[in-house]
């Protein structure tokens, strides 16, 4: 235990000297995740509101054809642009960007509605583009109740009840909230943090074993009477010290995006207090003795710095498989997959954010496996530092 | 005291180590002297515990040096053949790093630090970073990691490789003195003059076996020849002939695994 003191007191220090290390560790790593997702959930929210509040603009061509249809448009608040154009210019237009939606009212128009026969209308738009494209369902939207307007007034006129053209009345009931949007980027939260944590020991893992055997000082260290057990040991604690300030950093970060980005106009309850910050951490913390394992077995076997860089940008990756997964298939938090670390850390804090109930067993498994995985890959460590091999 | 007794140590098919016995007695300075591959960083490695032998043992003051924590490694300084620093440690924290894994007290290891700063003429530099030392500087402060836990016995394998003759010189002078205070050094050299100039007894070791051993003037005079070169020269001619011929050929004796 002395020994591991002493190897944990070294490393802590020494990188806490270096610029690399402390620069991913506690810059990157922690605030990339909390500024892109804020300055991405700024983004989702200012769009929605923007769908919402802008009045609906659009090119109308021949509307003189049709002046109550003008009128009609002009009162449910649409803003029209006259032109005249043929059905190969308004694509060209909208093609071009010069219109976003261009509504043709045809010269047999007049006559056809006239004789109450089906009058033709066009609608011009890009369905490829997501904005023009909810403008025109937008439009598609007004002109059908604009239709069914009309044909209820000639149903009334001929007699009959308006409401035989209505056999069924159907009605949406639409239970997605906005949160359930919003689970796509609680995703990249959670994700962000976990990203963090391994961010932090990155370097370190790195430093502490393929750089201490490339700047030559690993053989004089393995030749002390000091158990190598405990030269890992010692390693992989500081190591995790790093992650657990890369995670409170993330984390603190965070509750301060929660603070300033309008999550509750997209209908998220913004309950990232501290309170919940400090939840946080205490699920994440069993996740962190397994990164900082994994991340120095891995640089165990690797020859230099820079092959050991490689291998450990693919471990940084490793945690994205299950949320990925998660995200397809739109798991929720079941007992069954708390055995499954990064994904079980993922969904607990997910329900937490959801304001969901989270079992105390499901947090007891989950901090279990990751937990016992990680003493699992120090044994491997430990073994494979009393190996020759390990001298490089 | 060091002892060697039939060390042998194979990389794959390559026999680095084959069968090496030898003593390195207290109070004096032991030579191993050998052309570059010919097993003396994988002899020294297993002398000092982070290679282990196929087959004999290694014993410092007769205890055998295998496992992590044998006492036997309490007894050792080591400068190995890369001899790194931490370079965002100062040279201080260098050698108390170890010191402190060596379990020497906070105080005790303060004063020893101290001393071995006197000693090895680094009071202008013992506190900066490692980053910026020199090669002369660096080995300095990894001598001084290796002697600080007062070892009775230390191993130096090659230790003035890329030294200038003044570091050179006040490296000799280190050695005579410890070797002065009783201790038992053993040191390792491609370098014929640097053994003739400082070494008691010399091991001369070629293709993975001990060719000669003795002191100095013994090797000369057994070989015949007048000068310690051609002696050395010699006995390697010697052993090389040896092992062309069909009946003594025991495989081909380069070493590798020098870091």
């Amino acid at each position: 235990m002395h020994a591991v003191l002493r190897v944990f007191g070294k490393e802590f220090l020494e990188n806490l000297r270096d610029r690399r290390t402390l620069l991913s560790a506690l810059v990157f790593g922690p605030l990339f995740g909390p500024i892109l997702f804020g300055v991405m959930v700024e983004r989702m929210v200012n769009q929605s509101v923007l769908e919402s509040d802008e009045p609906l603009k659009i090119t109308i061509s021949g509307g003189e054809r049709a002046p109550n249809l003008a009128r009609y448009l002009e009162s449910q608040g649409i803003k029209m642009t006259a032109a005249s154009l043929t059905e190969e210019a308004a694509r060209a237009s909208v093609k071009s960007g010069a219109a976003a939606v261009v509504l043709i009212v045809p010269p047999d128009f007049a006559p056809r509605f006239e004789a109450a026969l089906p009058a033709p209308l066009l609608v011009v738009a890009d369905s490829a583009d997501s904005q023009t494209r909810r403008s025109a369902e937008r439009l598609r939207a007004v002109l059908a109740s604009y239709a069914s307007g009309i044909a209820q007034r000639r149903l009334q006129i001929r007699g009959l009840d308006p409401l035989l053209a209505a056999p069924v009345a159907v009605n949406d009931v639409d239970i997605t909230t906005p949160t359930g949007r919003a689970v796509v980027v609680l995703g990249f939260m959670t994700y962000f943090v976990l990203f963090s944590v391994l961010m932090g020991g990155l370097y370190l893992a790195i430093d502490s074993t393929a750089g201490e055997r490339e700047r030559g000082s690993l053989e004089a260290l393995l030749s002390l009477p000091v158990p190598r057990s405990a030269l890992a040991g010692g390693k992989i604690l500081a190591t995790c010290a790093y992650m657990c300030l890369s995670m409170a950093l993330s984390l603190a970060a965070f509750v301060v995006v929660f603070r300033f980005v309008p999550l509750e106009r997209l209908g998220m309850s913004a309950n990232l207090g501290a309170g919940t910050a400090l939840l946080f951490f205490a699920v994440c913390l069993p996740f962190v003795p397994l990164g900082a394992v994994l991340m120095t077995f891995v640089a165990s076997f690797t020859r230099s710095y820079r092959e050991a860089q490689t291998y450990l940008t693919g471990v940084l990756l490793v945690p994205t498989l299950p949320i990925a997964f998660a995200s397809i298939y739109s798991l929720k938090a079941k007992s069954s997959l708390m055995f499954i670390p990064s994904l079980s850390q993922h969904l607990l804090m997910t329900s937490v954010l959801r304001d969901e109930r989270i079992a105390p067993l499901d947090v007891l498994v989950s901090a279990g496996s990751s937990l016992i995985l990680a003493l699992v890959l120090f044994v491997l460590t430990a073994r494979h530092w009393r190996r020759e091999t390990m001298l490089g | 005291m060091i002892e060697a007794q039939a060390l042998s140590k194979r990389f794959g098919p390559i026999q680095a180590v084959q069968a090496v016995s030898f003593r390195a007695l207290d109070g004096q300075i032991t030579g191993l002297l050998g052309p570059n591959g010919a097993g003396k960083s994988t002899t020294l490695r297993m002398l000092y515990g982070v290679l282990s032998p196929d087959s004999g043992s290694a014993r410092i003051d007769g205890i055998d040096i295998r496992g992590e924590t044998s006492s036997a490694r309490a007894h050792l300084g080591v400068l190995p053949h890369a001899a790194g620093l931490y370079g965002n440690l100062t040279g201080r924290e260098n050698i108390e790093y170890f010191g402190s894994l060596q379990r020497i007290g906070r105080k005790q290891l303060r004063a020893r630090v101290d001393e071995l700063a006197r000693l090895l003429d680094m009071a202008s530099f013992i506190d900066r970073r490692a980053k910026g030392f020199s090669q002369g500087q660096r080995i300095k402060v990894a001598l001084a990691r290796a002697l600080v836990h007062e070892p009775a016995n230390l191993v130096l394998d090659e230790p003035t490789n890329g030294l200038d003759v003044m570091a050179i010189r006040s490296l000799r002078d280190m050695l005579r003195a410890l070797k002065l205070e009783g201790r038992c050094i053993l040191f390792s050299s491609h370098v014929m003059q640097e053994v003739a100039a400082l070494c008691d007894q010399v091991v001369v070791i070629g293709r993975g076996r001990v060719l000669a051993c003795g002191a100095l003037e013994a090797i000369r005079e057994t070989s015949g020849t007048a000068s310690l070169e051609e002696a050395f020269l010699k006995v390697l001619a010697d052993a090389e002939r040896e092992a062309m011929t069909p009946a003594g050929a025991p495989g081909r004796g380069e070493a590798q695994g020098r870091g």
